[in-house]
């Protein structure tokens, strides 16, 4: 039996989804966060919370929502409580485990930016802006962040620091009295990568199938380090593919844009 | 107290140049119409409030209503950039933007001290992130107890807030229901409240996971069927998200985007006549 074929951003949502184990409470970004933890919910873990900063608390939707506050995230919610109780009663008050976010540009030390490339008082590029992720990496004990890997995503540099991870490194997150554990693990369309103990630089701790070491240097902004024990991911059973797939055919059909 | 009235006659009586306005909706229940019609009255150097401005934004800062905007993610969400908004921060176009640029938190948190008469919010929030470089309204206080520094903010108060809800019964009570945003925070921060609904019932028949908004609490009630298009209003009709993606395309140059403004909002008289005034457009292009 051969093993099924599988593309890069469908290992990345596979293994993002991985990530989550059942019962976790995890506040939901829009984009690859909300496709990644709804395979979780679909396959591995059913009883994972699923919590969306519009007011949705434990929804189940059965297409990917478009927006934050799609319609389908209100109609399948356990509750729908208004939009500053999400931030103040549910995320400040300590309920979250895991915070699953996307980004536009990333550190070394899981910096992230999403709000301009350039200057932010002459930007290049005017991103869409900090939105909920400040808090919700300051506030959910730790953080799963996934997003695709290039040089103009893995930079050196950030343009601006939108959400601190662990900042200049070391101790530094502690120093400035947040208490989230913050990014523990970047999943990237090439590898995930971990916080190496002590340094909490990211290093790759796993290469997707098929993704050379030097693919992953050539996709980083900065002289990307390996773990001594750098593993394989293991590849998208069927299951997960098929899922996977079916959802987003699902989505695409919901959404009138065909099979 | 409510006052049910026209639309056009809400906005001409409580949106003045120069005002900030609170347009607010969480993806759900998006003030479109309200947005239109202050864009054909020709109100200017706005201070334009929102968590998310998305497409109504992007039509109101193209057109020049806006002097200012105060936000947290500004984007055409599932689609990409806000091309309007983002050629406003860039060049300059049609005029320079300022921009006061918050979290999430910290926004939701500014609009429950207005609503509660407060000058500041606390929260845990902008520990470590540049925003506090650009934003000095974003500053900590100390715990009086316990000695620990919090980030505070002061209080969202705009001159008028502007909501879309599902209905509302002949005195001028308002049902919100489904994702309700911060719709109730803006109403009760605000000095005036225009709200429009999809319909005026005799009974409001409250759904699970809903509230009112008493009439007293408010200034004008308007009715606009698919007031929130091409957001969307639960139980009633949903988000249509080809106009979402045909927005990038409308929004990108600056001359399509005038023409379109022109036509469709400009020369219609009311959100009924912009949306027949699109699918006339829409039956034109048909081959």
């Amino acid at each position: 039996m051969s093993a099924p074929e599988f593309t890069t951003n469908e290992m990345m949502t596979v293994a993002a989804a991985r990530m989550l184990a059942n019962g976790t409470v995890c506040f939901v970004g829009i984009g690859l966060p909300s496709q990644a933890a709804n395979l979780a919910r679909l396959t591995h873990a059913p009883e994972v919370v699923l919590i969306y900063e519009s007011g949705p608390i434990g929804t189940r939707p059965d297409v990917l929502p478009l927006s934050i506050g799609d319609g389908v995230l209100a109609e399948s919610a356990d509750t729908v409580v208004p939009t500053h109780e999400i931030f103040r009663y549910w995320l400040q008050g300590g309920h979250i485990d895991v915070g699953f976010l996307g980004a536009a540009q990333i550190d070394r030390f899981g910096n992230i930016n999403t709000t301009v490339i350039g200057d932010y008082l002459h930007p290049k590029v005017r991103l869409p802006g900090a939105g909920g992720a400040p808090e919700i990496a300051d506030q959910s004990g730790e953080v799963f962040v996934v997003m695709r890997q290039g040089p103009r995503s893995f930079v050196r540099r950030l343009d601006f620091l939108t959400t601190g991870g662990y900042l200049t490194g070391g101790d530094a997150r502690e120093k400035r009295g947040i208490k989230g554990k913050g990014p523990t693990r970047v999943i990237t369309d090439l590898c995930i990568l971990e916080p190496e103990t002590g340094s909490r630089e990211l290093v790759v701790t796993h290469v997707h199938p098929g993704v050379t070491h030097d693919r992953i240097r050539e996709a980083t902004g900065w002289d990307i380090r390996f773990a001594n024990d750098v593993s394989e991911t293991a590849p998208p059973t069927e299951t997960e593919l098929a899922t996977l797939r079916e959802f987003l055919a699902r989505t695409a059909r919901a959404h009138g844009e065909g099979a | 107290m409510a006052e049910i009235c026209g639309l056009r006659d809400a906005v001409a009586a409580h949106v003045h140049d120069g005002d900030a306005v609170a347009l607010e909706g969480f993806t759900h229940l998006i003030p479109h119409a309200a947005g239109h019609e202050v864009i054909r009255q020709g109100r200017r150097d706005l201070t334009l409030i929102r968590m998310t401005p998305d497409l109504i934004f992007d039509q109101l800062i193209g057109m020049g209503s806006a002097r200012k905007i105060v936000f947290a993610w500004g984007g055409n969400p599932g689609v990409g950039s806000l091309h309007r908004l983002r050629d406003a921060v860039e060049n300059g176009w049609p005029q320079p933007l300022a921009l006061e640029e918050h979290s999430h938190a910290g926004m939701a948190n500014a609009f429950v001290a207005g609503a509660s008469n407060l000058p500041f919010a606390v929260l845990r929030g902008y520990k470590a992130t540049d925003l506090t470089r650009y934003n000095d309204r974003i500053r900590s206080v100390t715990c009086p107890f316990t000695g620990e520094e919090l980030a505070a903010v002061p209080a969202l108060r705009p001159d008028v807030g502007v909501i879309h809800a599902q209905r509302a019964d002949k005195a001028g009570n308002v049902l919100v229901h489904g994702i309700v945003g911060l719709q109730k925070e803006v109403v009760l921060s605000a000095a005036r409240a225009i709200v429009t609904v999809e319909e005026i019932v005799d009974d409001l028949e409250t759904p699970a996971n809903s509230y009112v908004l008493p009439h007293w609490a408010v200034d004008a009630v308007c009715v606009e069927p698919w007031g929130a298009w091409p957001s969307y209003a639960l139980g009633y009709y949903e988000r249509d998200n080809r106009f979402y993606k045909a927005w990038d395309a409308v929004s990108k140059d600056r001359e399509t985007f005038r023409a379109w403004i022109k036509r469709h909002v400009l020369e219609t008289k009311d959100f009924a006549e912009f949306r027949a005034s699109l699918d006339s457009a829409a039956a034109e292009a048909a081959p």
